[in-house]
């Protein structure tokens, strides 16, 4: 089975989310004897996979493309070209989106493939055109639409128009929850039929789970002197419902005053935050780190001294953040709108809209030892069931009926 | 009597905070060690301003003194600027201790850290103060009569302190919603107080050369000492005309291609033509002219912004809650007798830390672009509150929190 898979980011190069799930989905692919090569819009070195072909799609007559993000959303990402005798010249996500779709078709004119896996919008244009002209059977695998990263505001309308065009073309739509799945026959108009729900998992690296030392001896002494440590970690766009966290915020502070807030990541509502926690009169028990590679030690060590994980998302296709959570020992307070809620059952779950509730479950965790620890070591040995295999096992089936449906 | 022009000018410049991270706290207390390239970096800063202004404008002063027996000039040189330019530019420290050695300089007291401590804590606020009288002893031999708070930042209750402190007098903004029909060329009294001496500043005339001095779209522009001396001369009925402004006017704000050092190199000659125009210090002109009138000023009234208030440090949340708890360590870092602790705290009590945190974009806030060292002023308030945890951290290793 040899699969082309078009993705948008891979550790430990720009991570978010979808980079660490193509990263160990393609792993076990691999494992189970897949074939893959994995196209990247931006150069970088991943001479460390020896699982895959990880390539960059280069434009003709560049020889690397750098990646600049501006407010941390896709579409404020930007792109430099640089040919063999250092010139440079800029592109935009539209340009490069093009480019990066002719690359891929010249792939398929000259390579053998028997599927084309595409991971969200980014890479649907380059998808749809290498299928039209291959013949080639598009899966187009949805981490989320643009319905989800608007947090209820409209959205981008192109990228609603490239998803619209994408999904009704691919010949298989996989999901990362149902209520993505959902959300595609609404939004979308997509039969049913043509969707197929596969949860993400996570993998651990025993090494990462027992480093030593911290990072932050602040925060360190702080517990030391009984403070407690409230987590979020995300792009700060809308879709990631920090507001609302900020907000509960102000009552658990009210309530336990020795709580810090840890929120770590960078976007555009960096700025928004930090005046929204002044203005509820918490600056003192806020603490916005900005973004943090998600492959660090500095992220890891922060879920390490989290005494609650929360993540207050509007709307979460997935969200794999809890379980990083959990594997590193903080218990989780995640929203119902996520995906992830659909899989675990030992956390704490609440309406993003209800900052009351949100609050009063937050101050639940920081004022109750047993609370935490029942809630921890039950979501612990939950999170250790929850493994890839039967992700995997699904995606082969579908592999190899997309495959099959070609050859007749 | 004759009329005079009184100079006063204000030397000042903050320790910035760097980009202090959370990965320091509790690790790294150098919360002002900024690399010497970046944008924070004090040491580059004062060195820079020094070449530009300070050495140029001392230098120009001191040609002036020796040749304008009458000239004279007022003062205030913050502690946090001298202990920089004792670090890092002691020639030019040496020049401003050669200016005031002539006797023909005042220095005017203030708060040592250029602090709002007035307005959060009057112990704090004291504390500092005799700081920097001793400072300017020690560095100057000077004993301090008149005072200015940070900013010029005033109100009655300052004036009755100052009276019982004992000041001659003490300098306040002009402003027009306070002065009405009255005008600023004049001594003032303040209610109450029977001793105490107020001059405020002739914002327009000081405004003049401060702000609008190089502005080609002004239809005054280009100023010359003659054109400004006549505007003086014609003003009619006044005693003196108080120039305040920042001694960085001189070089910095008004780049030396503007002409700005001719202007100020032909003013004594120009004002002194008439032999009825002198120059005064701030106290000999509250010594020689009679008060002319009370002024009342119940509400804190500033230098900065045309609001004239405290908006400018303290009008937004981030302000507000910064400061705030800065001075609820107060207690607790100043019972830990560690001075290196106090002094890093007090050196954060400094107003232009809140001034970086300003968000009044509009209007005023090219000004406050202009003068930060930050890409934003939330980056100003987070390198800020991290070093805040620092503070919090150093006082729970000594067990004090």
């Amino acid at each position: 089975m040899k699969v082309l898979m078009l993705g948008w980011e891979l550790p430990p190069h720009y991570t978010g989310g979808m980079g660490v799930v193509c990263y160990q989905l393609c792993q076990h692919l691999a494992k189970s004897g897949v074939d893959i090569e994995f196209i990247l819009p931006f150069t970088a070195d991943y001479s460390d996979i020896g699982f895959m072909k990880v390539n960059p799609a280069l434009p003709y007559g560049v020889d690397q493309v750098l990646r600049q993000d501006g407010g941390g959303t896709y579409d404020s990402q930007y792109f430099t070209y640089m040919d063999g005798k250092g010139n440079k010249r800029g592109a935009n996500m539209n340009e490069h989106q093009k480019h990066y779709s002719d690359y891929v078709l010249k792939l398929v004119k000259y390579g053998e493939y028997d599927v084309i896996h595409a991971h969200d919008w980014l890479t649907l244009r380059a998808g749809i055109a290498a299928k039209q002209a291959s013949g080639i059977p598009l899966i187009a695998h949805i981490h989320a639409t643009e319905y989800d990263r608007a947090g209820g505001r409209p959205g981008n309308p192109l990228i609603h128009e490239i998803e619209y065009i994408g999904l009704r073309l691919a010949d298989k739509i996989i999901t990362v929850s149902q209520a993505t799945k959902q959300s595609v026959i609404d939004n979308y108009g997509i039969d049913a039929s043509k969707i197929s729900v596969i949860h993400n998992a996570l993998d651990f690296n025993p090494a990462e789970m027992y480093e030593q030392g911290s990072l932050y001896p602040y925060i360190v002494k702080m517990k030391q002197k009984g403070f407690k440590i409230v987590l979020g970690a995300g792009r700060l766009t809308i879709q990631k419902g920090f507001v609302n966290l900020l907000t509960a915020m102000k009552e658990v502070i009210y309530r336990n005053p020795n709580t810090i807030l840890l929120l770590i990541g960078g976007g555009e509502l960096y700025n928004e935050l930090i005046a929204k926690a002044a203005d509820l009169g918490i600056s003192k028990n806020v603490i916005i780190v900005g973004y943090l590679n998600g492959t660090g030690k500095a992220w890891r060590d922060a879920f390490k001294l989290a005494d609650l994980f929360v993540m207050p998302s509007i709307s979460e296709p997935f969200g794999l953040t809890p379980f990083e959570a959990i594997a590193f020992g903080a218990p989780v307070l995640m929203t119902k709108q996520s995906g992830a809620s659909e899989v675990l059952n030992n956390v704490l779950k609440v309406d993003f809209w209800d900052i009351d509730e949100m609050a009063n479950q937050i101050c639940a965790v920081v004022s109750s030892e047993g609370l935490a620890t029942t809630l921890y070591d039950n979501a612990r040995r939950e999170v250790e069931l929850l493994t890839w295999a039967p992700s995997i096992d699904k995606l082969l089936s579908i592999y190899d009926s997309q495959a099959l449906g070609m050859t007749l | 009597m004759k009329k005079s022009i009184v100079l006063y000018m204000h030397v000042h410049q903050p320790y910035r905070i760097r980009n202090y991270t959370i990965f320091d706290a509790g690790v790294n207390h150098d919360y002002f060690s900024a690399d010497y390239e970046h944008n924070t970096s004090n040491e580059r800063i004062v060195k820079k301003v020094a070449e530009k202004s300070y050495l140029p404008t001392n230098a120009k002063l001191m040609e002036l003194i020796e040749h304008n027996p009458e000239f004279k000039i007022s003062l205030s040189i913050t502690g946090t600027i001298i202990d920089q330019l004792q670090l890092w530019s002691p020639e030019t420290l040496r020049s401003f201790q050669d200016l005031v050695s002539t006797g023909r300089v005042e220095i005017v007291g203030e708060t040592y850290y250029h602090s709002l401590a007035f307005f959060y804590s009057r112990s704090e606020f004291e504390a500092q103060v005799k700081m920097h009288r001793d400072k300017i002893m020690e560095v100057f031999g000077q004993t301090l009569t008149v005072f200015r708070n940070t900013e010029l930042a005033y109100n009655n209750d300052l004036a009755n302190w100052a009276e019982k402190a004992g000041y001659k007098g003490i300098l306040a903004e002009g402003w027009d919603p306070v002065m009405q029909w009255r005008s600023p060329n004049f001594v003032y009294k303040t209610p109450g107080n029977d001793n105490l001496k107020l001059l405020v500043k002739n914002y327009k005339l000081s405004d003049d050369v401060a702000f609008r001095f190089s502005d080609k779209n002004w239809s005054e522009w280009p100023l010359t000492a003659e054109k400004f001396t006549g505007w003086l001369n014609d003003a009619g009925d006044a005693t003196n005309f108080n120039l305040f402004m920042d001694y960085e006017t001189f070089g910095e704000h008004q780049w030396s291609d503007s002409g700005i050092f001719d202007f100020l190199g032909h003013l004594p000659g120009e004002w002194l033509k008439n032999p009825n125009n002198t120059f005064m210090t701030v106290s000999e002109a509250m010594d020689s002219y009679e008060t002319v009138g009370e002024l009342d000023m119940p509400n804190t009234v500033t230098w900065a912004d045309t609001e004239r208030d405290l908006s400018a440090w303290l009008g937004n949340a981030m302000q507000q809650q910064s400061i705030a708890a800065l001075y609820e360590l107060e207690p607790i870092i100043i019972s830990s007798g560690d001075w290196q602790l106090i002094n890093d705290w007090r050196r954060m009590q400094t107003s232009d830390h809140f001034y970086y945190m300003c968000t009044k974009w509009f209007n005023d806030g090219d000004i406050h672009a202009y003068f930060s060292p930050y890409n934003t002023p939330y980056e100003a308030h987070v390198a800020f509150m991290n070093a805040w945890h620092d503070l919090q951290f150093r006082l729970s290793e000594k067990g004090l929190i």
